[in-house]
């Protein structure tokens, strides 16, 4: 008779006291639970800054790119799949352009108030819609950008199609960078934090179950717009950092590739980790950016990332990988 | 004003069938619709101008082709991913951003490429004139509908559709394999995409980007119809057909497009499951 083998994971013996007890007992589980944070933390500061001042740019937007990503896991975490992440992107950066433009407030300043306002604004657009699920709410975040794009270059609002040019840069480029980078793993740790926690439970039980939970006397519309305002913060505060990190704010940025970037990172990162999303946009933007020549056809390279990933590779890169760290594999006869 | 007005209701219906009749029965929504519609297009040009196939051939090649192509898309990746919702919308939209940008990229741009009409000339009703073409669409649209209603309602395979727009499990029990039927369906919605571009565009020209317009009009007529419900998108596409036509003629053509937002939230804000929606779909969507 053949022998038939199956694959057997266990979660190993230093995952399960560091992870459970809570009691850290050497250092060796210590520095395995800080060797997967630490070393990308350190790794990218470090390449962050030594690279030439071009690639440091590509710094700053793959670190745009992945607080995006991961603010778009979050939503979906929360059951809200939006397409749209331009829209938040787009109200973030022409707040804080026009801040900048008209009432010559500061960097310091326009910012805050940009994270703020934008992702209010951004939640009252989409409060009428709140209610919706799934399909329905992405249709809307899809068509939205592409409204307010039109709007701008009806109404001639804003600088109209040329968009508000002049807007004052930041300091130097080592400010901008360390900015950057601190705001992108303070929203990836806040966020898995946020999740973690009992409220962020609420959140992640209206995607597992929106009815039970409304069963359960939540006020599930209050939290989603809650949510919405915490992911819609994330983005507008990269929009308003793009804005004065390009000094320029315009059309673009309702652009689909802002809506469709962050999704296929999540994809190929892994839906649902939140740090998955990050290590997609470290992979997809410098890669991205080797591509640059082919114009638009990056486009479609990023459409092939997402119908591939979502069909062959559902799992994603970070899923796969926490894995191999934390499980052991081993074959086991079935009997 | 009221024929220009019924003219683009027309438009918007037809636009809308397909992607209506995709999601009304399989529940998959299409995002990559409006890039079957440019295809449609182009290859019907292709058809036309490259390889010298007369007129009528090669749009009646396009719209099997289209069909062909929408249920291989179901066959090969939707089927794998069907009702993951997340999946499903960014395996679509993926799709359509591979069509759309691609054909960005080859370069199909410009005033070039544009159909020819069915009837050249145009005539004088109350006062407008009117392209035949245009009478035409209306024509079409009755048509179509008065043989979609005739499909499900009785002929075997349609009332399949119907039965597993209702309910997949009984009717899988009753010997109707559903993935079957999403296939054609999502065969069908496509070939009707491709009749409908063939049908829109020689009043215009083909453009890469009509594609994401048309998505989002055939988005908003179905949203604010009621996904699923034929007469509710006739209905819809009516009222906002002619909502942007007054715009259009009072305003300025560049808030057509804000008409369909305005109307979708509120139609969103006062009745969830769209005009003529059922009670499962307010359901499935708040």
């Amino acid at each position: 008779m053949k022998e038939n083998y199956r694959k057997e994971r266990i979660a190993r013996g230093i995952k399960a006291r560091s992870d459970d007890i809570y009691a850290l007992t050497s250092y060796k589980e210590i520095w395995y639970l800080l060797f997967p944070r630490l070393v990308p933390i350190v790794g990218i500061a470090i390449i962050a800054y030594f690279l030439p001042p071009y690639w440091k740019k590509v710094v700053i937007t793959t670190c745009i790119f992945a607080m995006l990503s991961v603010s778009w896991d979050f939503l979906s975490s929360c059951g809200l799949l939006s397409l749209g992440q331009a829209l938040f992107f787009g109200i973030g950066s022409y707040t804080a352009g026009s801040l900048n433009h008209f009432f010559h407030l500061p960097v310091y300043v326009t910012i805050p108030v940009a994270t703020v306002v934008g992702g209010f604004l951004s939640t009252i657009i989409l409060l009428p819609v709140i209610r919706l699920r799934g399909i329905y709410f992405a249709m809307v975040t899809l068509i939205l950008p592409l409204m307010l794009m039109r709007l701008i270059e009806a109404t001639k609002m804003l600088g109209g199609t040329e968009g508000l040019t002049g807007l004052s840069p930041f300091p130097n480029v080592w400010v901008e960078i360390t900015f950057i980078l601190a705001a992108m793993w303070a929203a990836l740790f806040g966020l898995r934090r946020l999740i973690a926690s009992d409220y962020g439970l609420i959140f992640v039980s209206i995607k597992d179950n929106d009815r039970a939970t409304m069963a359960s006397g939540i006020n599930i519309y209050a939290f989603k717009a809650q949510a919405l305002f915490i992911g819609s913060s994330i983005c507008a505060f990269c929009g308003a950092f793009m804005t004065h990190s390009y000094q320029f704010t315009g059309m673009p940025v309702f652009a689909m590739e802002f809506s469709i970037l962050p999704i296929a990172a999540a994809a190929i990162g892994g839906i649902g980790t939140l740090a998955g999303p990050l290590v997609g946009a470290c992979i997809l933007v410098p890669l991205s950016e080797l591509l640059r020549e082919f114009g638009t056809l990056r486009i479609v390279f990023y459409g092939f990332i997402l119908v591939i990933c979502v069909v062959a590779l559902p799992e994603g890169i970070f899923h796969y990988a926490s894995r191999k760290y934390n499980e052991m594999e081993r074959q086991v006869r079935i009997e | 004003m009221l024929i220009y007005g019924l003219i683009n209701s027309t438009v918007l219906a037809l636009m809308a069938l397909g992607f209506n009749l995709t999601f009304g029965i399989s529940g998959v929504a299409n995002f990559a619709y409006g890039a079957i519609y440019v295809v449609a297009g182009f290859l019907t040009w292709t058809f036309i101008n490259q390889l010298g196939i007369p007129y009528a051939l090669s749009a009646a090649l396009t719209i099997v082709l289209i069909g062909i192509f929408g249920a291989l898309i179901y066959r090969f990746i939707i089927k794998r991913i069907r009702g993951l919702i997340i999946s499903e919308v960014i395996a679509t939209f993926g799709i359509s951003i591979i069509i759309l940008e691609f054909l960005r990229y080859v370069g199909f741009i410009g005033f070039a490429y544009s159909l020819p009409v069915f009837i050249n000339g145009s005539v004088e009703i109350f006062g407008a004139f009117v392209d035949i073409q245009r009478l035409l669409i209306i024509g079409f649209v009755i048509f179509l509908i008065a043989v979609l209603y005739l499909f499900t309602h009785y002929t075997k395979m349609g009332l399949a559709f119907r039965g597993i727009a209702q309910e997949e499990h009984t009717s899988l029990s009753l010997g109707i394999n559903p993935d079957r039927i999403a296939g054609w369906s999502m065969g069908m919605g496509s070939a009707l995409g491709a009749f409908a571009a063939i049908v829109i565009l020689p009043l215009g020209t083909i453009t890469v980007d009509s594609g994401y317009d048309v998505l989002i009009n055939a988005l908003s007529v179905c949203i604010v119809g009621g996904l699923g419900s034929t007469f509710g998108v006739i209905m819809a596409s009516f009222i906002i057909g002619y909502a942007q036509t007054i715009t259009a003629t009072y305003v300025s053509s560049h808030w057509t497009m804000i008409v369909s937002l305005i109307a979708i939230l509120i139609i969103l804000a006062i009745k969830p499951s769209g005009l003529l929606g059922h009670q499962k779909e307010l359901e499935e969507r708040v």
